[in-house]
């Protein structure tokens, strides 16, 4: 087991190298030279100054040097300055650690992903096992057919009309941001509700999708594994209903979700920035697209990159998470 | 054939599905005679006006007719779906084929591109090259010709760049999937009759291969038309895709958000039509692979 694992860790190396390189390259297609974005606006830019810019970016050599040196700066983590007014480094606007943890871009787009996944197994998987065992039942065609829609509903969308039902008509939620104005001056507990208000919304648009496709996976997957003849077995010797779908039949359905966690993480992560941008929440999404609009650069390349690190670990979270649940791979 | 053809006629809901999506294409290509009114005429004195008889979706903030603006924008999510998937079929089915055929040290190279590929997260990837490219580099480095002929009919360069970074973005489940058909048909007795017979490699992968690993490739190309859809309501509801004055379902609903406190149509309405848009497609799509294959029932 833990070959595997040390062999699964030194294959991402070449991966995320090839992330990295796509990452740098796409800044690459942009017309004109990153100077020209910070140029424009500082209009009184002298050439001089801009040449010592253009040194300072190494803008002046090769794209290859300008990849390498690029390179050996992000091993440490270190992604340069970003080009927006406040110069920061583009690391403190990802992880600031001026800011309280829950504060922080990354966190709460991770907080986010954590809990929707959570909630996705929470609900998708009963569901589908229930659809299962029950086939072709009332509630086997509701479920069917809901998941059916569900895969068709533009998440953004869906998002509007519950911001207008429960943000505007019923007024029982916020419908932007991810803290009150007068966040500061409540108590603990006011603080940790008010945060859960603005969770709701998003949280629920974040599994949606999710919802659907796991549901429909497990309940096919439960189908298969019940026509097999270990549970014909199960059952012959007797064994309660219960006891033959959860301890038998689950884990075995179960397998292939495992690996459909690590496959979503990146759908996951890119959708971020469709419902932090509609429910403007300050997260990784909402910071990836104000970098793309307004074309900071390193801002762009760090998140990129970022991004395929975190799918990589999430695959290879899935991966750990499918040789707990099945002992043949274990064993090997 | 026939059998496929009895096979997908008995089922109902695909029937309704390839119906609906036929008509859509109708709608779309009788735009200007159905829709009511001009989709880029702006009356000041119709801003915002609810559902009514004389403007049966209501107007937006210019006062342009929303029904008209989504008839118009029909034209463009079909339109982007359809170029977008073309596209990432071709390089999909190009790709998994010389993958699946030749083996060796170039399909591992190729299936580590698409690892890397796939881990990025798309819409970070797409999002990124769109705002980044500019709009006319297709155009500068297409065979003068071709920018041409594609000059005259989308016009707009914008939505020929998201046809074509939806489609250089989503190439990777077709080429996996041809891959696969392409491995476990290479060694079969009709690919060795062939060779032995004389067959060029380019004659074997393209004529006898690839004419029997066709049918998931259709599948996924119908169900990947409804995802494209998706992208590109999402991208203009961002602002980064259709650009207005252009109408399409994204960006109505771009409005829709600005004006959500006041302008339920505006939200409503656009969204309905993405919805029901991608369902029909779902339909098909799935109406397919049960015709194709019934034990593939259930998965995605």
């Amino acid at each position: 087991m833990l070959t595997y694992l040390i062999k699964r860790l030194l294959e991402m190396i070449p991966t995320l190298f090839g992330i990295t390189l796509i990452s740098f390259f796409i800044i690459q297609l942009a017309p004109g030279k990153p100077t020209d974005v910070m140029s424009e606006m500082n209009p009184k830019i002298t050439p001089e100054a801009r040449e010592r810019l253009e040194k300072l970016y190494h803008l002046d050599k090769p794209i290859i040097v300008q990849y390498g040196l690029w390179l050996k700066r992000v091993v440490k983590l270190d992604f340069g300055e970003s080009f927006s007014s406040d110069r920061r480094p583009v690391i403190q606007k990802i992880w600031d650690t001026k800011q309280p943890l829950i504060d922080r871009c990354l966190f709460i787009t991770f907080l986010i992903n954590i809990l929707s996944m959570f909630l996705i197994f929470l609900i998708a998987i009963p569901i589908g096992i229930s659809s299962a065992t029950h086939p072709y039942s009332i509630f086997d065609k509701v479920a069917t057919t809901s998941v059916f829609i569900g895969f068709a509903i533009p998440g953004f969308w869906l998002a509007l009309l519950l911001m207008m039902l429960f943000g505007i008509y019923l007024d029982w939620l916020p419908i932007s941001g991810f803290k009150s104005i007068y966040y500061d001056s409540l108590t603990f507990t006011g603080k940790i509700l008010d945060r859960t208000q603005h969770l709701i919304l998003p949280l629920f648009i974040s599994s949606f999708g999710g919802l659907a496709g796991i549901s429909r996976y497990m309940r096919s997957g439960m189908l298969e594994v019940i026509r097999q003849d270990f549970i014909t077995t199960a059952r012959a010797k007797g064994l309660s209903e219960k006891k033959v779908i959860y301890k038998h039949a689950f884990r075995n359905a179960l397998l292939p979700i495992i690996t459909l966690i690590g496959l979503s993480v990146p759908g996951l992560v890119g959708g971020s920035v469709i419902f932090e941008q509609v429910f403007g929440i300050p997260g990784m999404g909402q910071l990836f697209y104000k970098s793309v609009m307004s074309r900071d650069y390193p801002l762009v390349m760090a998140i990129l990159t970022l991004g395929g690190g975190l799918t990589l670990i999430g695959n290879l979270i899935a991966d750990i998470g499918y040789m707990i649940a099945d002992p043949r791979i274990r064993a090997k | 054939m026939k059998l496929f053809w009895h096979r997908f006629k008995r089922n109902k809901l695909a029937v309704i599905g390839g119906i609906m999506v036929l008509t859509l294409f109708v709608i779309a290509a009788l735009a200007p005679v159905i829709a009511p009114y001009d989709p880029k005429v702006i009356d000041r004195n119709q801003i915002l006006e609810p559902p009514s008889s004389k403007h049966f979706l209501g107007t937006d903030d210019l006062g342009r007719d929303v029904l008209s603006r989504m008839i118009y924008g029909s034209k463009i999510s079909l339109a982007v779906g359809f170029v977008a998937i073309g596209l990432a079929t071709i390089i999909g089915i190009i790709v998994g084929a010389l993958s699946g055929y030749y083996g060796g040290w170039v399909d591992r190279g190729i299936m580590r591109f698409i690892d890397i590929m796939l881990s990025i997260p798309t819409f970070f990837l797409i999002l990124a090259v769109i705002a980044f490219i500019d709009p006319n580099f297709w155009y500068s480095i297409l065979p003068r010709w071709l920018s041409f002929m594609l000059e005259k009919i989308i016009m707009d360069p914008n939505i020929l760049n998201i046809m074509i970074v939806i489609g250089l973005t989503s190439w990777m489940g077709v080429a996996r999937l041809v891959r696969a058909e392409f491995l476990s048909l290479k060694e079969r007795e009709f690919v060795l009759a062939a060779r032995a017979l004389g067959a060029s490699d380019l004659q074997i992968i393209f004529r006898h291969i690839l004419m029997n690993s066709m049918s998931p490739v259709y599948v996924s190309a119908v169900l990947g038309i409804a995802g494209a859809i998706l992208v590109e309501s999402a991208l203009s509801f961002l602002g980064l895709g259709v650009q207005p004055p252009t109408p399409s379902w994204g960006n109505i609903l771009a409005l829709g958000k600005a004006n959500i406190e006041i302008a339920w149509w505006l939200s409503v309405f656009p969204g309905l039509a993405i919805l029901i848009t991608v369902l029909v497609y779902n339909l098909v799509g799935e109406g397919l692979r049960d015709a194709i294959d019934p034990r593939l029932w259930g998965g995605r």
